[in-house]
């Protein structure tokens, strides 16, 4: 196999998963300072769990365990109903304060 | 009945009588009230009668002295400490039960002639049925503790029945002041009871004897000591100097309250605790002195403030202070079974002149004045003769029931010898102004012309006349058992002395006894004798003598100052303390600075924390971040490279 294509071959390898995976982390923990608008808060905690998850299927993969992706698909189903509760609090909440910025839900009744 | 004599159902009849009165009898008619309110007391009368019956032998198989109930069921056990709940017969506590149970369903009677129109009916008897129940406790009490019990139930139901027209000031301030004065005598029973716990290890009456008997030399020192706590206890129940106070102002109560506990049976209740006691006074010299010259001293001196008080309750109020102190001066010269020979006749004749006082009360409306009565006996005829049988009783007129048992106390007090000459003196001018006052009583409410003829007395019903007219028998004739056959009785409870040896021996023609008795009869008539002068013959004489001494009768009239006297010594004082020190400083300045000071800090952290809890969801999410850095950055560096020391030193605290 010419060496051109037998770098293609290659795996790839581990730390790039995990660099990902740390890349997609800190996106997420940013963008959860920073943005005000509640959805985009909201999409900033889904993007941390998945970057969790590919460090969990990386290392999965690495130590050839089950393992890790068993808890991915917990973390996912976690996150499918932490979506549904969220995004029915959100609604509820717009429904009455009429805005979805974060600094202006600062209070613990409606 | 053999065997048991259900001694427990003495007080617990009354006990039921008071729940359920108290409890129901504001929706009760008051005839059920006054039918149960009077068996309860009368069917504890019943049991004792019948105890009283199975002890004196008319069954085949006579109950032994002392007989001992205990309740299976202890109640306190610690360690090497045990009280029970024990109820003790022996002659000293029958005796005072058929006082208590007997005069007491008497003066039930009275009251519901007496009581018919009152409000709170119901609240009454209860009250009074309450006080049955303490009283039987305290005087069958087999313990210090148990009858402390009973001591503070009575002065709880003293202090209830004072208060009984609560809406009238002076009445509740008098219920009080009982209470209060009481607390300080109690004060002295505590500390009593606390020393026999120290040195004896037990509360048990039989069981301190015992112990003292075993050791002769038991004498004075801890023992002076706890015989004067029990005497300071005693002086508060009692009202003896310098605790009378509270007595005259309880007759506030209503009259058959003063006089069943205060007169009849509450307030002897330290003569029979003294003479339950007595072992610890016959081992200290110094306080059974004491303790004489305490009755000595009050008998005198309330018998003097009798002499010109005008309310015709006061009067038999300080006569009883007065008596009562005849009663520790008997206990004081070791005459025990004499003192409770007069306790016991001084209930009959005392019950009787305030029923009788409070016979004509309700004769005249209410009217407590003896300026404003006279001429009472043709209106009132039954009260007037049964009142003559209680003044010549009281006055220790032959044959009467005070006769017996005053000569027996003074008898005791002059065979005593040296000391007790003087203290038999005393008790001799008390008999003159006690003769007096009661006869000066007699003619103003009874003899003469009406004071207030506007006035249409009325005679009593026969519910309140019954009883009086027992009374008056019980008065004539209660003191015929004789003070020889009386303390032959009571000997094994409170020992027998020589000196009480008989003073009525009939079998010596001229005795000493006979000698004294002949005296304080002459004392007594002479005592009516010049009450006859001051109040029938030349009736002007009174006041001409009040005006030549208008220092002394104005010092008598005001009671000798001492309400007064105490009030600027220890009340104002003590009002003073509690205002400016305790209210003050303590209250306002160290407690309440305290509590400022706690809020002052929890609200100014309050303050600085708060700014943590902004609401702020993205600055709690930056901390949160910010603490995961921190750990990741603990984590993860390699420290022991970057700083190799300070993990030196870490390491060596942790101990690796």
């Amino acid at each position: 196999m010419n060496p051109f294509l037998a770098q293609f071959q290659q795996e790839v390898p581990l730390s790039w998963y995990l660099i990902l995976s740390a890349t997609l982390f800190s996106f997420g923990v940013v963008g959860f300072l920073i943005k005000r608008n509640l959805i985009t808060v909201f999409m900033s905690i889904e993007l941390m769990l998945n970057a969790v998850n590919l460090s969990f299927v990386t290392f999965a993969h690495q130590w050839h365990a089950v393992k890790g992706q068993i808890f991915v698909f917990f973390v996912m189903m976690v996150a499918a109903a932490e979506a549904a509760v969220g995004l029915a609090i959100i609604i509820a909440v717009f429904r009455v304060r009429a805005t979805l910025a974060v600094d202006r839900i600062d209070r613990m009744k409606l | 009945m053999n065997g048991n004599l259900h001694l427990w159902l003495i007080p617990l009849l009354p006990f039921a009588g008071f729940l359920f009165n108290g409890i129901l009898g504001r929706h009760l008619p008051k005839a059920l009230i006054t039918t149960i309110a009077l068996l309860a007391p009368l069917a504890a009368f019943g049991v004792v009668l019948n105890a009283a019956l199975s002890v004196f032998g008319s069954a085949s198989a006579p109950i032994s002295l002392p007989y001992i109930e205990n309740c299976p069921i202890g109640w306190i056990n610690m360690a090497n400490f045990h009280v029970d709940y024990s109820f003790v017969l022996d002659p000293l506590s029958l005796v005072m039960l058929l006082v208590v149970t007997g005069v007491g369903p008497l003066i039930h009677i009275y009251s519901i002639g007496y009581m018919k129109h009152e409000e709170g009916y119901y609240r009454f008897f209860a009250y009074m049925n309450l006080f049955m129940f303490f009283m039987s406790v305290l005087v069958l009490a087999g313990n210090a503790l148990l009858m402390f019990v009973g001591w503070e139930g009575v002065g709880l139901a003293s202090y209830l029945l004072i208060g009984f027209y609560f809406q009238k000031n002076s009445a509740a301030d008098a219920g009080k002041k009982a209470f209060i004065v009481n607390r300080i005598g109690d004060f002295g029973f505590l500390i009593a009871m606390f020393l026999l716990l120290a040195n004896f290890g037990t509360l048990t009456f039989s069981e301190i004897a015992t112990k003292i008997g075993m050791d002769p030399g038991w004498n004075g020192g801890v023992i002076t000591f706890i015989a004067l706590a029990l005497l300071l206890g005693a002086a508060g129940k009692s009202a003896q100097l310098p605790l009378y106070i509270w007595l005259p102002d309880a007759m506030e109560g209503p009259t058959p309250v003063s006089a069943l506990i205060h007169a009849a049976t509450m307030v002897t209740a330290g003569v029979y605790m003294i003479a339950r006691n007595h072992v610890l006074f016959d081992h200290s010299p110094f306080a059974l002195s004491v303790v004489a010259i305490v009755g000595a001293a009050t008998a005198i001196f309330a018998a003097t403030i009798g002499l010109v008080q005008n309310d015709i309750k006061r009067v038999l109020a300080y006569s009883t202070v007065s008596q009562l102190g005849y009663m520790f001066l008997g206990c004081g010269v070791a005459a025990y079974s004499a003192s409770i020979f007069h306790l016991m006749t001084h209930a009959f004749f005392k019950a009787l002149l305030f029923l009788a006082a409070g016979s004509v009360i309700h004769a005249i409306g209410g009217e407590q004045d003896l300026r404003k009565m006279g001429g009472l006996w043709k209106k009132l005829p039954i009260t007037f003769a049964v009142t003559t049988v209680g003044v010549l009783a009281i006055a220790g007129f032959f044959p009467f029931a005070g006769f017996f048992s005053k000569d027996a106390i003074l008898y005791a007090a002059f065979a005593q010898g040296g000391s007790g000459r003087v203290l038999w003196f005393i008790g001799l001018v008390t008999a003159l102004l006690t003769s007096f006052y009661m006869f000066r009583l007699w003619y103003l409410a009874f003899l003469g012309k009406s004071r207030s003829p506007e006035v249409h007395p009325h005679e009593s019903p026969w519910s309140m006349l019954g009883p009086l007219v027992i009374l008056a028998l019980l008065s004539i004739c209660g003191g015929w058992i004789g003070i020889e056959r009386f303390s032959a009785f009571l000997a094994p409870s409170v020992g027998a002395r020589t000196a009480e040896a008989a003073p009525w021996a009939f079998d010596q023609y001229i005795s000493l006894g006979h000698f004294l008795g002949v005296v304080a009869v002459l004392v007594a008539l002479e005592g009516w004798l010049i009450a006859d002068k001051l109040y029938r013959r030349k009736p002007e004489r009174a006041a001409q003598y009040a005006a030549a001494l208008p220092g002394g009768y104005k010092l008598l009239l005001n009671k000798y100052y001492v309400d007064e006297f105490y009030g600027y010594t220890v009340i104002k004082p003590l009002l003073g303390f509690s205002k400016y020190f305790l209210g003050y400083v303590v209250d306002v300045g160290i407690l309440g600075g305290a509590a400022w000071l706690l809020g002052g800090i929890a609200t100014l952290s309050g303050a600085i924390l708060q700014r943590w809890q902004s609401g702020n969801i993205r600055s709690y999410a930056a901390w949160l971040a910010a603490g995961a850095a921190a750990v990741l950055l603990f984590v993860l560096v390699p420290w022991s490279t970057v700083w190799p020391v300070s993990m030196d030193i870490l390491g060596k605290v942790a101990g690796h």
